[in-house]
């Protein structure tokens, strides 16, 4: 639909900035308080303009620490959290990929009792099996490590679903001008099908880095050692942080500070991102 | 360079049987056509000599070498497919590359074989370009390329020009032809299209069913079809057959109210019930009036014109006989004839069919 009426133009911008507004008001609110001195914070109106503390709160975070919440430095949270969303993410990709492939484009006894078993677990989030797997770690003493951290998040019936949809639609005869160009199976995984999915997997990778990020509650129940904390999980045990007043002015920094790298990520890839989800290069 | 053998392949599908012991040898350097009606197993075959897909029984040699149980890859045979099947994210260059790398080629040699095909199909500009940034006839092209820089024992065809518009067909089915003919590798060429059938190969082999109908060149499988399948499928307008009965001391046969001579008398098959095959173009106008032969012409056939298509170069005319049986007509294209007009319609005693109206099969005389 092209339309060049002037009202509707400036009704559709209207609309766009509106939301655009509503979408960005919190984070900007955010970002002021993240900037004022303490205190100043919760003052009645809420201040609307910059403070003069954005250097001094945000290095306090970082590099040493909160006292009065009892929490360490964030910068080694920031690390942990981009290591667990890394982690997740590539592991996520690699392994669907690898199970869309065989799922696809082989014959093995209980192929379809395979997909349909990991099609099935898109039933049960992670909160529903936490005690479980849970467990599991803690028999692998894989407590307070980054393997424990990613390996049970890996999994995923989503982006397994998603490739064998993609892998679907590769013509036939694709795969075998590659058979008959002298590609096996894995070289032809490698050589075409790989390339053939960038845009799917970029486009999934910023899923599910900021799917990885955001992990809250297995990170909360895993980890007990504060060199293994995640940033998101330090966002609330500061709020609730015993006895004391929260840090407002400290707090919003971190949630800042929490917010950076998925959006580097999505701006990074925005250009594979879009790409993936509008076109396929068949 | 190599013969490719085919011995009685059979291929099930589970309970259907698509290709019923199916043999044909296709000699050093020769281009075979195979034709067939859609869901023949004309692909299936191609697919098995290829090693895309494996035969149920029978076997597939390609020069000495029995190749049943090797892969695609093995088989030293390169396969064009009927949407190209380019790799979409490599340059035209890759994708004719590939197959070669893969052989583990030395990178020189891989350089200069791509670059003399590409030389050859006039890609030299286009190597560095994408799929999707050629037209359809270069992606053609680039299919052609990735199978010549094989150099393999037999090419592979599965309908390659179908997806061209009906110009660019022409013109690479000329192509086709020059570099078969230059150089000389044996060709299978599988289509549906009897003009590509008709033109491109040295043979032509009649797929019906799974059934091998008749292998032989194609001005043959024109001339003498050796059943009513091919009479009919092979022509266009199609052959027109008509019942007919060959008289008792078997050198006429008689239909549409009329008696002709037949060529050669078919002593053995006197008296006997036939299908008479006459093609469209082999009939012509009697010479009319007093300029004719003292004769009057010998057995014309008069046909009741019912209606006419002007196609410019040919007018064909539908009618029926005294009889009631159908005939097509196909005259030149300045013959004005109109509707309801009678024809006096004559053809040479050499051009009629007969053919075995339970089998199907040819008549011939046997000596
Ligand atoms: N993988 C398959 N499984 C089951 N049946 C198949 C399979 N492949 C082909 N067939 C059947 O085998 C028959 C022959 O198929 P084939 O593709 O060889 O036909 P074709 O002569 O190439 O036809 P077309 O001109 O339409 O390409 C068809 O009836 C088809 O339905
Ligand atoms: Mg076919």
């Amino acid at each position: 639909m092209v339309e060049n009426r002037p009202l509707f133009m400036v009704f559709v911008h209207l609309t766009l900035i509106l939301g655009v507004l509503i979408v960005a008001l919190p984070i900007y609110v955010t970002f002021v308080a993240s900037t004022q001195a303490p205190g100043d914070v919760l003052r009645a109106p809420i201040p609307m303009t910059m403070g003069d503390q954005l250097a001094h709160n945000y290095s306090a975070v970082l590099g040493t620490g909160l006292e009065r919440a009892s929490s360490g430095p964030v910068a080694p949270m920031m690390l942990n959290s981009f290591i667990m969303a890394m982690g997740i993410a590539i592991g996520k990709i690699a392994i669907s990929l690898l199970s869309a492939f065989a799922i696809v484009y082989f014959r093995f006894p209980g192929r379809m009792l395979a997909f349909w078993t990991i099609f099935i677990t898109l039933m049960l989030p992670v909160e529903v099996r936490i005690l479980p797997t849970y467990e599991v770690m803690a028999q692998l003493k894989l407590l307070n490590t980054y393997t424990g951290l990613i390996l049970p998040l890996i999994a995923s019936a989503t982006a397994t679903f998603l490739f064998r949809q993609f892998f679907m639609t590769v013509p036939d005869e694709l795969v075998e001008a590659a058979r008959v160009d002298g590609a096996g199976p894995m070289k032809f995984f490698w050589d075409i099908l790989l390339p053939l999915s960038r845009t799917n997997i970029a486009a999934l990778f910023v899923i599910l880095f900021i799917y990885g990020w955001n992990q809250y509650l297995w990170p909360l129940l895993i980890t007990t050692d504060e060199s293994m904390y995640t940033i998101v999980m330090a966002i609330q045990r500061m709020v609730v942080a015993a006895e004391n007043e929260p840090e407002w002015h400290f707090i919003t920094a971190v949630a800042v500070l929490a917010l950076i790298p998925p959006v580097l990520v999505v701006v990074f890839m925005q250009r594979l991102f879009v790409k993936g989800l509008v076109d396929t290069e068949k | 360079m190599a013969e490719v053998t085919v011995t009685d392949i059979v291929k099930n599908f589970g309970k259907v049987e698509v290709l019923k012991k199916v043999s044909v040898r296709i000699e050093d350097g020769e281009l075979l056509v195979i034709l067939g009606p859609s869901g023949c197993g004309k692909s299936t075959l191609l697919r098995i000599i290829a090693g895309l897909e494996t035969a149920t029984s029978g076997d597939v040699h390609i020069g000495e070498r029995l190749v049943n149980d090797l892969e695609p890859a093995e088989r030293d045979i390169a396969m064009v497919f009927q949407n190209y099947a380019l790799y979409p994210h490599m340059s035209v260059r890759q994708n004719m590359a590939y197959g070669l790398k893969n052989l583990g080629t030395p990178k020189p040699i891989i350089e200069q074989r791509v670059a003399e095909a590409a030389k050859i199909l006039g890609l030299a500009d286009l190597l560095d370009r994408k799929p999707r940034q050629l037209s359809g006839g270069q992606r053609q092209r680039v299919a052609m390329g990735r199978a010549i820089v094989r150099e393999p024992k037999a090419f592979l065809f599965d309908e390659p020009l179908s997806n061209l518009d009906a110009k660019l067909r022409v013109q690479m089915r000329h192509e086709i032809r020059e570099l078969q003919n230059r150089l000389k590798t044996t060709g299978i060429f599988v289509t549906h299209d009897q003009v590509e059938a008709m033109t491109l190969g040295d043979r032509l082999m009649v797929l019906n069913a799974g059934v091998v109908e008749q292998i032989g060149a194609p001005f043959e499988v024109y001339s003498r079809p050796a059943s009513l399948f091919v009479a009919e499928f092979i022509g266009s307008p199609a052959m027109n057959l008509l019942d007919g009965d060959i008289d008792q001391d078997g050198r006429k046969v008689a239909f549409g109210g009329t008696h002709l001579p037949l060529g050669q008398p078919l002593t053995n098959h006197a008296g006997r019930r036939v299908r008479v095959g006459l093609r469209p173009e082999h009939l012509g106008e009697a010479v009319a009036g007093s300029t004719a032969t003292a004769d009057p012409t010998p057995g014309a056939l008069d046909v009741l014109i019912e209606w006419i298509e002007l196609l410019g170069a040919d007018t064909v005319a539908h009618g029926r006989l005294q009889d009631g049986q159908v005939v097509t007509v196909r005259l030149p294209g300045d013959h004005l004839v109109q509707t309801g007009d009678r024809l006096a319609v004559v053809l040479a005693p050499a051009n009629l069919h007969l053919f075995d109206p339970q089998t199907g099969t040819r008549l011939e005389h046997t000596a």
